[in-house]
């Protein structure tokens, strides 16, 4: 049951959310990037876990450390970028948000080419 | 190859906890009971003030916070 400490503090924090949204706005947008943020640091030891984990399985696989570290690097790209269009719309500012968005997706691409370039190069080996 | 759960306290720093949404709602509501008690008594620059001091001390508490945020997220994901 490691789910109710999480179900917990969100529930408190929407409830003082709605408390502070009408007579503080800026103190509402402050504490719910406070309580994502909070949320998220509870989660980084099991998310290390995690990469150690697929790092072993890459390394059992002799898959090429590259890739997965690419793949992890989109991973926490989109993260981050989600998290900050998120708190953009939450504070009614939309397409700042989208604009967030916008730089996450080319960042992402920009971060792939060296995979698509190690496809491109495998499919010219094998004709 | 066993998965430790548990919670991200690594090298002896606490994992903010729910004390810190307390602290910040707690800021936030007091600012604006005051602001309302000032605004009712008719001054308002005061209140204005109250409000720009509440919000800078809320955002040294969420600056450290996300500072945190961005190191973790770094050494986690290698970015």
């Amino acid at each position: 049951m490691e789910i109710l400490p999480f179900l917990g503090m969100t529930l408190i924090t929407v409830v003082l959310l709605n408390l502070l949204r009408r007579d503080a706005p800026e103190m509402a947008v402050m504490l719910s990037i406070g309580a994502g943020v909070i949320i998220f640091l509870r989660l980084v030891g099991r998310l290390t876990e995690l990469v150690a984990a697929f790092n072993y399985l890459a390394l059992r696989a002799k898959i090429d450390h590259l890739h997965l570290q690419t793949v992890l690097r989109v991973m926490g790209v989109a993260y981050l970028a989600g998290f900050g269009a998120q708190i953009c719309r939450d504070a009614g500012e939309s397409s700042l948000g989208i604009k967030l968005e916008l730089a996450g997706k080319i960042i992402i691409l920009f971060l792939a080419v060296p995979i698509m370039v190690a496809i491109m190069e495998m499919i010219l080996r094998l004709l | 190859m066993k998965l430790k759960t548990g919670d991200g306290a690594k090298g002896g720093k606490a994992v903010p906890d729910i004390n810190l949404i307390f602290k910040i709602a707690g800021v936030g509501i007091l600012i604006s009971v005051l602001n309302m008690v000032l605004k009712q008594a008719g001054k308002e620059e005061q209140a204005q003030m109250l409000t720009l001091v509440g919000v800078i001390v809320v955002l040294f508490m969420v600056i450290q916070l996300i500072q945190r945020l961005f190191t973790e997220v770094r050494a986690v994901f290698g970015l």
